[in-house]
Order: C-alpha cells, then structure tokens, then sequence
C-alpha cells in the first residue's frame, strides 16, 4: 500500500499539485485520471521519487519514502516496477537483454535461470520470438509489453505505469490493461496507472482519483462512475455528445 | 556568472562523490569497463597513431631548420624530438584530441539516455545510474588513455627519424644519438602525470554535461560541444599547473 500526505508540487509560480492526500491499495489497480497537463505523470513521479515535492509525505507501508538516505532508497526501489509513457527502453540493446538487465545487475542468477526467466516474462505479456530484436524493430504495442515485462521481471511489490495504453488501438488498449489487472492480482502488488483512457477507467478501475486543477476532484471506482453526479468527472468521462447518449440511454433503462 | 560555476562545480563533485560508490555488481562493472577500454583504446589506436607520427615529423624538421647555420650539434634534433613529445606534445596534443573524440561521445551517450529516460528507469531499478554510466568510463581511460600517450610518445620519436633521416639532415646514427641523449625518467613520469590526470578531467567533465542534459536535440549537441570545450580549457589549465609545480 501506499500513501500520499498532503502532497504539493510547485515548478516556480506554477502551483501543478494543491494537497493530495490518497491511498493506494495492495491487490488493486489504482487509477489517476484526469485530463492532460492535470498533473499525473507529476504525480506517479513524485510517488516513485524522481521528482520530490514541494511539501508534504509519501509512505510505502508506513516508511516515509521522502526521509529515505540515498541508499534505502535503491533498496526500495528493486521492489519497484515502472513503465514509462514512452516505454524507455535501452535501445542498444536488445528485448532479452533490456529484462535481463535487472537481473544481470541485481541477482546471483546463472545464464540459464535468467534466460528461463526472461522467456516466463515475455510469455505472461503474449510476446514470442522477439528475444533478440532491437526496440526499433518492434511495434509501440510490443515495446509497451516488453517494458511491462522489463518492470515485473523483479517480482516488484509496487508497479507503476504511465499511461500504459495511450497510442494503442483500443483491443491491444484492453489486452495490455487486463494483463496488468491479472499481474497486480496475481501477484498481490500495489498498481497505480495513469490515464485518460476511457475504456480503462471502466475496466479496471478499482481504485480511482480524478486530478483537476491541481485537487482531488472524485474518488470511487469503475462501479460508481456512472451514476456519480460529480459534474467535473461526467465532463471527463462523457467528453463527446455520442458518450452522452449512451449514458444517458443506459441510465433509462 | 561566478555562482553559475559554482553550482556547477559543486554539482560536480556531488556526481563524482556518487560515481565512486560501490558497485551494484562487480562483474556488470567489469564488463563495462572493459567495453569501455575497447571503444576508447582500440578505437583511438589509429587517430592517435596518426597524429604522433605527424608531431615527430614537424617537430623534427623544424627543429632542424632552426638549427640550420648554428653551432648547436646536429644529432639534438633527436633529444629533443624524443623530451618535447614526451613531456609535452604526445601527452597534452593526444588529450584534446581524444576530448575530442572520446569526450564528445561520453556526453552524448549518457545526455541520450537522460533525455529518453534511459536514466530514469535505471534509477527506479535501482541503479545508482552516476556510478554505472561515469566509473567504468573513468576508469577505462584511467587505464587506457596513459598507454596511448606512451605509445604516442613512442611512434613521434618514430615520426620525427621519418622525417630527418631519409631526407638527408642527418644520418641514423646521429639521429640515434640524440635520442639516447640526456635521458631523464622524471620526464616519463611527468608524462604518465599528464596523461592520467587529463584523462579524468575529459572524461568526468564530458560525463558531467550529458548526465545533466535537460531539453532536445539542441541542448544534446551544445552538451557535446561543451563536453569537448570543457575539456580542452580545463586540460591546457592542467598543464599549466603541472608544469609550474612539477618542473
Ligand atoms: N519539469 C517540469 N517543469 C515545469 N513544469 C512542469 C514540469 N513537469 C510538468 N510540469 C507542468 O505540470 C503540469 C502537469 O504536467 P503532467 O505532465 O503531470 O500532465 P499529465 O496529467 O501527465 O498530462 P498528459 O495526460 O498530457 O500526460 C503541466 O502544466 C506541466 O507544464
Ligand atoms: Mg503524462
């Protein structure tokens, strides 16, 4: 689990984030959503700490990360798992070793556990035969899954994804989506995930906080969206006229 | 202005302070390291090679024709080819050169991975990423950069015999003499002096403008020439000092 106090960030005058106070649970999909420039990517960075905040707490399981030494910090973060919003990865070098490269660094593992290792992570994100190919020569759809399978390869305790399926065609959206949801479940991990993407929210919403303007604007989950009267969070789900119509001819029946 | 270089000077030593802890994995380290030496040893062999022969020459045939008409015997072309390029010219010429090469690539390298986020994943790893990606390049070109001034030195005594002997200014056997000349170790010693220490500043100063890169592809490339600028100024400041307090 974890929790945020109060957090604040400042970039000079530009006041991004106004006192978020928020939990994050253990065995749930946590979802930060709100409309672009609102502060999320601010935030998950915040949470992993690559970005310190202006004021106020972060607690992994009741460790306060922000008061962590440089040192405990690291320890901490083998626990952590990331996919970045432009997937980052090495693009030396190729997908086996983009995975392998935590545990090259990290474990005592011999070349053929880390290799049997590397093959049960690309199978649980559907990828085959890609060992050897560079990240240029594969689509932004396989990148994204081999960056997931990059961040789990650890056994992380928390797993972290920023925007996960932006730029997807909504199947391969729902696809890297679900295989989140069954990762985080599977495991037993804290997943916080950053999106506007509609379909998300729905899916797999455990855990939502909606950003706007620098506040927690609504928090529920995908059951309660649809009959929250909250008018910031209809305007950001129901964006279009055609979304309209629909909720407004589900909530007739 | 005055505190901008402090800040980056205190920066600095941050980032070293850091680059010198110890290693996550030895033998990740290790292999860096080693990749390392190869790309900046074996890849400057020929550059460096080049440019020795050139120095020797020059300063063969000029010294002969400032020699020319005085009473200066012949074979000191020899002695001072074999001192200049060893105390100043392969150490001091072969370093901006590969500040060049080598510094421009360091910045470049580690400013990329900055600007894609390479960093940054490697630091939610957990990663001390300013030791990963500075240690083993200091490192290799503590090792590495040393040996090719030497070889340098070695290969402008070579240049300048080229240049003198065939020619006709003076014969092998004078040309020999002189280099056997008034032979003073000190001299290599300052020269492994020079070399180690301007291979640090190259490297760490070219380290330093890529891993604090922020922007695009602009900044990258002003990061890179920075890197080499850096060095240069840094490497003739160096020299100075070395030769004001060690001679
Ligand atoms: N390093 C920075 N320096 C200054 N301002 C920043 C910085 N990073 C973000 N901001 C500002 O913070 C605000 C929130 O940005 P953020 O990237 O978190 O948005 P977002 O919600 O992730 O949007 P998107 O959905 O488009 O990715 C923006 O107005 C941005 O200008
Ligand atoms: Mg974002």
């Amino acid at each position: 689990m974890i929790r945020t106090e109060n957090i604040h960030k400042k970039f000079g005058d530009h006041h991004v984030l106004k006192g978020i106070t928020t939990e994050f649970f253990k065995g749930k999909t946590n979802l930060i959503i709100g409309r672009s420039g609102a502060g999320k990517t601010v935030l998950l960075k915040l949470l992993v700490g690559l970005l310190e905040p202006t004021e106020g707490d972060i607690f992994y399981d009741d460790v306060n990360f922000n008061k962590l030494g440089k040192k405990d910090t690291r320890t901490l973060r083998m626990d952590v798992g990331m996919l970045f919003q432009a997937s980052a990865l090495f693009d030396s070098m190729t997908v086996e070793e983009n995975i392998r490269f935590p545990l090259d660094m990290f474990t005592n593992m011999t070349r053929k556990e880390k290799r049997k290792r590397v093959d049960f992570c690309l199978e649980r994100v559907s990828l085959g035969f890609v060992n050897d190919k560079y990240p240029s020569e594969i689509s932004g759809g396989m990148q994204k899954r081999v960056g997931i399978a990059r961040a789990i390869v650890l056994n992380p305790k928390y797993l972290f994804c920023d925007e996960p399926n932006s730029g997807l065609d909504p199947k391969t959206a729902i696809v890297i989506d679900e295989l989140i949801k069954s990762i985080t479940i599977e495991n037993n991990i804290t997943t916080v995930i950053n999106t506007h993407d509609m379909n998300s929210v729905m899916g797999i919403g455990d855990n939502i906080i909606l950003l706007h303007q620098g506040q927690i604007a609504w928090r529920g989950n995908n059951g309660e969206v649809m009959e929250s009267d909250n008018e910031i969070l209809q305007n950001f789900i129901f964006a279009s006229p055609f979304l309209q119509d629909l909720r407004d001819a589900a909530l007739e029946k | 202005m005055n505190f901008k270089i402090l800040t980056h000077f205190g920066r600095y030593l941050i980032m070293m302070g850091t680059a010198f802890s110890r290693p996550e994995k030895t033998s990740m380290y290790y292999k860096e390291t080693m990749r390392q030496m190869n790309d900046i040893g074996v890849g400057s062999l020929t550059i460096v090679g080049l440019i020795a022969v050139f120095i020797g020459a020059v300063t063969a045939v000029q010294f002969a024709y400032q020699l020319d008409g005085t009473l200066v015997p012949i074979y000191y072309i020899g002695y001072i080819v074999r001192d200049s390029t060893i105390i100043e010219l392969a150490p001091t010429i072969t370093c901006l050169v590969l500040a060049g090469k080598v510094g421009s690539n360091i910045a470049a390298e580690i400013g990329g991975m900055r600007q894609k986020e390479h960093i940054d994943a490697m630091e939610i790893m957990g990663v001390n990423t300013a030791a990963y990606l500075i240690m083993p390049k200091v490192v290799a070109a503590l090792v590495v950069i040393p040996l090719l001034v030497a070889i340098a030195a070695f290969v402008s005594v070579f240049g300048g015999y080229i240049a003198v002997v065939p020619a006709g200014y003076m014969s092998h056997e004078e040309y020999i003499q002189g280099v056997r000349s008034f032979f003073d170790s000190y001299n290599i010693f300052l020269m492994f002096v020079k070399a180690t220490v301007f291979a640090y500043l190259l490297t760490s100063v070219s380290a330093y403008q890529g891993y604090y890169v922020k922007g695009g592809s602009i900044e990258l490339g002003q990061a890179s020439t920075n890197a080499v600028v850096f060095s240069d100024i840094l490497i003739l400041l160096a020299d100075y000092l070395i030769a004001v307090l060690l001679t």
